[in-house]
C-alpha cells in the first residue's frame, strides 16, 4: 500500500512540474467579445502567419470579462463589443495608458431559420408582429449591446409594443441565435458576424436592419496595465485596426469606426 | 433586490422538489428491490446529472422540448403552446437536474432497512404496498428528508440549466441566479452581492436545520 501511495505521489508531483518551455516565443492572451468568434480567429492567423507568437483567444461575455479584469485577470489584450468596458478599466487605472482603440461598428440583422414562412428581405422587423411568430430571441437587453440596439430598432420601427411579450433574452448574442437554431425561437435579431459565421451561414435567412434605427454599437478595447509583452500587444492592435485587419473585420460582417 | 425571482426560484424548488418526491420513490424503490440485472444502467441515468455540465443538459432538454422534435411537437399541440421558456419547461428541465440528489437518498436509506423485517411481514400476508408504507417509508424518513432538502436546494442554485432554456423571462424563467448573474452583467454589483448573500443564508439555514433536525427528537436517531 505504501508503495503505492509513493506511485500516486510521484505521478502527481510529475503531473504538476511544468514541462520545459522554449522560452523565445512570445504570448498574448487575449480576452474577445463572443460576437468577434470567427472573425477574430481569422485575424489572428494571419497575424501570426507573420509574427512568432503564440496567441490564445478566450471568448465571452464583456461583462464577464470586465468583473475579472477589475480583479486583475490574466490577459493582455480585451476586444470589448462595448466602448463602454475599456472606458471604465481605463478610469480604474486597468488599461496601458493611451492604448484603448476602436476596432469596430457591430450591425444588426433579423435571421431566421431556413423552412421559416418569413421572409426577413422583405417584411423586415414587421414580420415579427405576424401571429405566426411566438417567439423572438434577442440578447439581455440589461447589458448587451445587441440587444439595447434590438430593443431600439423595434421601437424605432414602431412594433416593439406588438412583439414585446414574444421577446426571450439570451445571456448574449450568440445564445439568441442559438434559441432560434434549436427552433425553441421562431426568429431572432442578432450581430451580422454571426449571421454570416460559417457555422450559420447555410442555416438561415437574414436581413440587416438599417443602422440608422439603433445607437452605434462601438466596439473597443484597450491593452491592460499588467500585459506581459507589451510589444506583442501594440502589434496585435495594430494589426487588427490596420488595413489588413479593418479588410478582415468587414468581410466578417463589421463597418469600421470611420465609416 | 430581485424578489419576484427569488420568489419565482422558491415556486420552482418546491415544485421541482413535489414532483420528485411522487416519482423519486417509486423508482428508488424499484432500484433497490427490482431484480433485474440491468437496472444498473437505470441507476447510472439517474446519476448522470450529477457528473454532465448543465449547460449539456440544458443544451439537450432545450432540443428535446422544443419544436423540432417530437415531444415538443406533442406537447405544444396539447398544450397549445411550446415548452420552451416557460415555467413548466424550467420544471422539467429542474427535475432531471436535481433527480439524482432525491432517489440516491431515497434508495441508499431503502437499501438500508433490515431485510428480514421485510420478509417476516411478506409471510404475514401483508401487501408489499402496505410493507412498505408501515415499515420501509417509517425506517427510511432521514433518507427521504434528505432526499427533498438536497433537492430543494439544488434546484434553488440551478444556474446553468436555467440559461440554457428559460429565456430569461422576468416572474417566468428568471430565477434568482440568473438574476445575480444579470446584475453582475449589467455592472450593478451591489444588487448582486445583496441577492448572493440572501440565497447564502437561506441555503444555509435550509441545510443546518435539516442536519440539525435529524439529530434530534422528531427523526429518532438509530
Amino acid at each position: 500500500m505504501k508503495r503505492f501511495f509513493c506511485a500516486v505521489l510521484l505521478v502527481a508531483a510529475a503531473a504538476c512540474s511544468q514541462p520545459p518551455e522554449p522560452r523565445s516565443r512570445a504570448k498574448l492572451r487575449i480576452a474577445a467579445a463572443a460576437d468577434l468568434n470567427a472573425a477574430l480567429g481569422e485575424l489572428v492567423a494571419r497575424f501570426t502567419a507573420s509574427h512568432p507568437i503564440d496567441v490564445t483567444v478566450t471568448y465571452g461575455s464583456s461583462g464577464t470579462f470586465y468583473a475579472q479584469l477589475v480583479n486583475d485577470a490574466p490577459f493582455d489584450l480585451f476586444f470589448s463589443a462595448d466602448v463602454e468596458y475599456p472606458r471604465r478599466l481605463a478610469a480604474q487605472g486597468k488599461t496601458l495608458a493611451d492604448s484603448e482603440f476602436q476596432y469596430a461598428v457591430g450591425r444588426l440583422v433579423l435571421w431566421v431559420p431556413k423552412g421559416s414562412p418569413i421572409d426577413p428581405a422583405r417584411d423586415g422587423l414587421n414580420a415579427l408582429a405576424s401571429r405566426t411568430v411566438a417567439h423572438v430571441a434577442i440578447a439581455n437587453p440589461d447589458h448587451a449591446p445587441y440587444g439595447r440596439a434590438a430593443v431600439a430598432a423595434l421601437q424605432a420601427e414602431q412594433v416593439y409594443d406588438a412583439v414585446r411579450h414574444k421577446i426571450v433574452f439570451g445571456e448574449n448574442v450568440a445564445q439568441a441565435l442559438q434559441f432560434v437554431q434549436s427552433g425553441a425561437a421562431d426568429a431572432g435579431i442578432v450581430a451580422l458576424s454571426l449571421a454570416l459565421a460559417p457555422a450559420s451561414r447555410d442555416a438561415g435567412r437574414y436581413a440587416e436592419v438599417p443602422l440608422g434605427e439603433y445607437p452605434r454599437i462601438d466596439q473597443g478595447g484597450a491593452i491592460l496595465r499588467w500585459a506581459a509583452d507589451v510589444e506583442s500587444a501594440r502589434a496585435f492592435r495594430a494589426f487588427v485596426i490596420g488595413a489588413d485587419g479593418r479588410a478582415i473585420l468587414r468581410q466578417f460582417g463589421f463597418s469600421m469606426p470611420a465609416d | 433586490m430581485d424578489w419576484t425571482a427569488l420568489w419565482l426560484s422558491v415556486r420552482l424548488a418546491t415544485a421541482t422538489t413535489v414532483v420528485l418526491l411522487a416519482i423519486g420513490i417509486p423508482m428508488a424503490y424499484w432500484i433497490v428491490f427490482s431484480p433485474r440485472r440491468w437496472k444498473f444502467v437505470i441507476e447510472a441515468i439517474v446519476a448522470l446529472p450529477l457528473v454532465l455540465p448543465p449547460t449539456v443538459l440544458g443544451f439537450y432538454v432545450l432540443i428535446a422540448i422544443g419544436p423540432l422534435s417530437p415531444v415538443g411537437r406533442a406537447y405544444a399541440r396539447i398544450a397549445g403552446h411550446g415548452l420552451p421558456f416557460t415555467f413548466e419547461g424550467l420544471l422539467l428541465a429542474s427535475v432531471l437536474y436535481s433527480m439524482p440528489f432525491a432517489v440516491q437518498p431515497f434508495s441508499t436509506e431503502f437499501a438500508s432497512v433490515d431485510r428480514r423485517l421485510l420478509e417476516a411481514s411478506w409471510t404475514l400476508g401483508v401487501s408489499r404496498l402496505e410493507t412498505f408504507r408501515r415499515i420501509v417509508l417509517p425506517l427510511s424518513i432521514r433518507g427521504i428528508v434528505s432526499g427533498v432538502v438536497l433537492s430543494f436546494a439544488h434546484t434553488l442554485g440551478e444556474f446553468g440549466v436555467v440559461l440554457m432554456v428559460g429565456g430569461n423571462l422576468p416572474g417566468v424563467t428568471r430565477t434568482v441566479s440568473i438574476s445575480i448573474y444579470d446584475s453582475v452583467q449589467s455592472l450593478d454589483y451591489g444588487a448582486a452581492s445583496q441577492t448572493s448573500l440572501l440565497l447564502l443564508i437561506v441555503s444555509f439555514l435550509i441545510l443546518a436545520s435539516t442536519y440539525g433536525l435529524q439529530r434530534s427528537v422528531w427523526v429518532k436517531p438509530r
